[in-house]
């Protein structure tokens, strides 16, 4: 501890508590929500591939979910590499 | 009909031993005729937390498999009267231990004790399933701690759904906070939850904050539950905790860092007893 964190208000809070409180805080009401529902992703993903692959004929390897949990919204975004002009494997 | 109460937390070591071997030996300081059971089946540890690991013959399993009567397997405790020891098992694997097995056990402590006591293996496998299965009440030990705190949390769910309780859709289990390894220090620097975000987060009544102490270690060196040691911090707060849960009112204590000591002392620290 340094002679400055000494002399600093105590109850100045620069720690990582409050960090701590808000990530929990996400995380938890999400899996509140899971706890009841399926886990919808890994079907979406099948899905989506599914829909795409009959417009194009695509890796269903190169394909990615990604989800981002927040507080207020989340983000879900779906990568697909679709083939090339000459539909050559990329 | 005795109360069955699950120590319990899914993060491992946070606590859940140390809690049950305390708050079963306050309820029978309390004149309750209370029996704690080990089932971290593989790691016994609760029979050296309460100082009776020389008197171990038989244990859950035995008894669950036939081979020793449950009056054999019991270890009485020689310092408080009423209160009994049924070790887990160090050789079997979990699997030991059948629903119908321990529902046997229980059901025939039921006739002799109030309270039956069952302190939980970590996680949220069979022998977690086994501990919270037959409880009345569950005192969830949870550390200021992401892990922890998330932990609990998914406890908590797998009290609402997986108990007998819920299951045959009766009342449901009822929850306690125990918020162990409480640093008020950190919290008061902001490094660690404080009391407040947890119960927040959790949204369950709170039976105590026991707080960091170094008189843990002590009272497990020397095989007595700390809330014998009632010079304790730790051993007070316990003892707190066990009126609480038998209804009385108790104001929380050791929330806050100990404003008396002088500059020198918070200079140079000083840790709690
Ligand atoms: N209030 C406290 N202050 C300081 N140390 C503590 C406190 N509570 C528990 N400990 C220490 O934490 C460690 C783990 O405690 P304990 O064995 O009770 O946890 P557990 O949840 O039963 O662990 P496991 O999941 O492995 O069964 C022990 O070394 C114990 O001494
Ligand atoms: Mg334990």
């Amino acid at each position: 501890m340094s002679w400055l964190n000494f002399f600093r208000k105590e109850r100045e809070t620069n720690g990582t508590a409050a960090t701590a409180k808000d990530r929990l805080q996400v995380i938890i009401s999400h899996e509140r929500v899971s706890r009841t529902k399926d886990d919808f992703l890994p079907k979406l993903q099948q899905e989506l591939v599914q829909v795409v692959a009959r417009y194009v004929s695509i890796d269903p390897g190169k394909v990615q979910v990604n989800l981002e949990r927040g507080g207020d919204f989340s983000t879900l975004a779906i990568d697909i590499e679709l083939p090339g002009p000459a539909g050559k494997a990329a | 009909m005795a109360q069955v109460i699950v120590v319990t937390s899914g993060k491992g070591g946070v606590g859940k031993t140390t809690s049950s071997a305390a708050i079963a030996t306050g309820l029978a300081q309390r004149g309750k005729k209370t029996v704690v059971i080990d089932f971290d089946v593989g790691l016994r540890n609760l029979d050296l937390i309460m100082g009776v690991e020389r008197r171990v013959v038989f244990d859950i399993v035995n008894v669950v498999q036939g081979e020793a009567k449950l009056s054999q397997a019991l270890i009485k405790d020689k310092r408080v009267p009423g209160l009994s020891i049924l070790p887990a098992s160090q050789t079997r694997d979990k699997d030991a231990l059948t629903k119908e097995g321990v529902q046997a056990i229980i059901e025939e402590l039921s006739q002799e004790f109030d309270y039956i006591v069952c302190d939980s293996p970590a996680g949220i496998e069979k022998g977690a399933l086994m501990s919270l299965y037959f409880a009345d009440q569950a005192i969830v030990v949870t550390n200021p701690e992401v892990s922890s705190v998330r932990d609990s949390d998914r406890i908590l769910g797998v009290l609402q759904s997986k108990s007998k309780r819920a299951e045959e859709k009766k009342e449901p289990v009822k929850q306690h906070l125990l918020l162990t390894r409480y640093d008020a220090a950190r919290v008061e620097r902001g490094e660690m939850l404080k009391l407040e975000d947890v119960l927040e987060i959790l949204a369950i009544p709170l039976l105590g904050v026991i707080p960091e102490s170094e008189s843990v270690l002590k009272a497990s060196n020397a095989g007595n539950p700390v809330i014998m040691d009632t010079e304790s911090q730790a051993g007070q707060a316990y003892s707190d905790a066990v009126s609480r849960f038998l209804g009385e009112e108790r104001p929380h204590r050791f929330l806050d860092v100990e404003k008396k000591k002088g500059l020198l002392g918070r200079l140079f620290g000083g840790r709690a007893a």
